[in-house]
């Protein structure tokens, strides 16, 4: 009897510790899957998509934003009076993003930049912030979202040859204002102007429709994730002239470096005479 | 006909949805919008797919009020008309590994469920709990990722992709692998709605008297522990991993298995 019950324990206990065991390594091996298919930062999400590691835990993969793109009455075609392919694509296996959420090739379909937005109030999670795009009065603001930043790059765009070309400006929904063209003097020929396409990051909404309308083979000027294309001055950096910018170092913390030779202080060469 | 009344109506269910899930995106109908994960009904009633609503909530995410009531809703949906109801007359995953099963009969390829040492039945609730804590410590809803139903869905809504290897896996798992190894064995969403039934007011209803132990009903049933009775006591099904399918109802000739409402004061 004693023995019976002794071998009962040890015997659960082993099954206990074998469910345990191999849990852990499905644990593992879940958590590096999906660690993996989150890792895809060049996406472009759709507008008003809170921060892309936020996104990724929020959506909840129900499409009904894409959906609303697919299904808005400024994407039926008049002629056949079907709906035309939505800007919205809902990952899919192979499609190297987080599969069944939301995002967009421009290269594809842009987004039109609807004035009512349909794709974000129908949100019922919150991975399309509505706040984000609201102006002062509550209504809601396509010019607001920001998808992405287009970026040109100068050796491929023709319009840096020389070549007259302004496609992409005025492609743009914020014409003269996302993208402006500076001219300069093409001193090859001496009697021409270079119109040059500037994109201005405080307006550019990445909606893709320059990307789309570029002439060139692979499209010069392309919408990146903002994370992506920008870059960071930091803390070192400041524009002294600039109350604004003064405002954003406020809480700027020194940090210093300590090496090897730090205790040893600077070598004065020009003054003290010594060789090198 | 009348041995396949419930095979016929869950399809005819199964199918009516996602032909009203395609519909939403392919023609713009406002029936039934979205997919499992977050669904509209007629355009202002919300559902949520409960454990994938624990997943977000795992991951620190504080969802949407939408999320949430949907959520609620079908949880006391599922609670009503039995948990894993879900499982044999919503979701779409249930006809391939129907499909799998029934072949695998045809093909005599087992007689009877062997008892795999490192996969039992209950693999699925650690599964469900282990999903929990992969969100929480990923940052994303685990199962989502992998999940061959809303993938099945979504491929039928939006375009399959490279998804549709998932369902090949599945179905060639179900075949020549385990017997019932998806939805009886790793699926944690149906481990979820076992719990969520667990309480559920439709059962199905054994008549001992009437029962002349033919067992077919233990041929056919996915998850056959839950029909112990049969032949034994007249008392209902009340194991929550009984996913409401009616196969047993449909291939019982001597009446002896039927739909009833659980009646908690005679149970006590």
């Amino acid at each position: 009897m004693m023995a019976n019950s002794d071998n009962n324990r040890r015997k659960f206990m082993a099954t206990t510790l074998q469910s345990v065991g191999l849990t852990a390594l499905g644990g593992l091996l879940w958590s590096g899957y999906s660690h993996e298919v989150k890792a895809s930062p060049l996406v472009l999400r759709p507008p008003g998509a809170i921060k892309e590691d936020d996104f990724l835990s929020a959506c909840i993969k129900c499409g009904l934003c894409a959906e609303a793109c697919q299904n808005r009455e400024t994407n039926i075609d008049k002629e056949t009076g079907k709906a035309r392919e939505g800007t919205l694509i809902m990952a899919k296996g192979g499609d190297a993003k987080l599969i069944g959420t939301p995002y967009f090739i421009p290269t594809q379909v842009p987004c039109f930049m609807c004035e009512d937005i349909p794709c974000v109030p129908v949100c019922p999670s919150g991975a399309l912030d509505f706040a984000s795009l609201a102006n002062e009065k509550q209504a809601l603001d396509i010019n607001k979202a920001r998808m992405g930043l287009a970026v040109v790059h100068k050796e491929s765009c023709i319009a840096f040859w020389g070549i007259q070309c302004d496609a992409c400006y005025r492609a743009c929904p914020l014409l003269d204002e996302a993208i402006t063209l500076e001219y300069t003097q093409n001193e090859r020929t001496g009697k021409h102007a270079y119109l040059l396409p500037v994109v201005h990051d405080n307006i550019c909404t990445g909606c893709g429709l320059c990307e789309q309308a570029c002439v060139t083979e692979k499209p010069a000027i392309f919408v990146l994730p903002r994370e992506v294309s920008m870059g960071r001055a930091g803390d070192h950096y400041v524009k002294g002239w600039d109350k604004k910018d003064q405002e954003r170092v406020k809480d700027a913390k020194s940090q210093e470096t300590t090496t090897e030779i730090s205790k040893e202080s600077a070598a004065d060469y020009l003054n003290s005479g010594g060789e090198y | 006909m009348k041995n396949i009344k419930y095979l016929l109506l869950r399809r005819v269910t199964q199918i009516g949805l996602l032909v009203l899930y395609f519909g939403a995106n392919a023609y713009g109908w406002n029936v039934l919008a979205g997919t499992f994960g977050s669904s509209l009904i007629l355009g202002t009633i919300p559902l949520a797919d409960p454990y994938t609503t624990l997943q977000v909530l795992a991951t620190g995410f504080v969802l949407g009020a939408d999320v949430l009531l949907g959520a609620l809703i079908v949880t006391f949906f599922y609670f009503v008309v039995g948990g894993r109801a879900f499982c044999s007359w919503v979701c779409p995953i249930n006809m391939v590994t129907d499909l799998a099963n029934w072949l695998r009969r045809k093909l005599h390829l087992d007689k009877e469920e062997v008892n795999y040492r490192f996969l039992k039945r209950n693999a699925r609730y650690w599964i469900m709990g282990l999903g929990l804590v992969v969100s929480a410590v990923v940052g994303i809803a685990a199962f989502e990722v992998l999940s061959p139903i809303t993938i099945m869905q979504r491929g039928i809504i939006f375009g399959f992709g490279m998804g549709f290897a998932v369902l090949v896996a599945i179905f060639l798992f179900d075949l020549f692998g385990v017997k019932n190894g998806w939805c009886g064995h790793l699926c944690p969403l149906g481990a979820t709605y076992s719990l969520i039934g667990k309480a559920s007011l439709i059962r199905v209803d054994h008549n001992h008297e009437a029962c002349t132990n033919c067992m077919a009903c233990k041929v056919v049933c996915p998850e056959n522990h839950v029909l112990h009775m049969v032949n034994k006591e007249s008392i209902m099904v009340t194991n929550g991993e009984c996913t409401n399918c009616g196969r047993c109802i449909d291939v019982c000739n001597d009446d002896a298995l039927n739909f009833s409402i659980r009646n908690y004061f005679k149970e006590k």
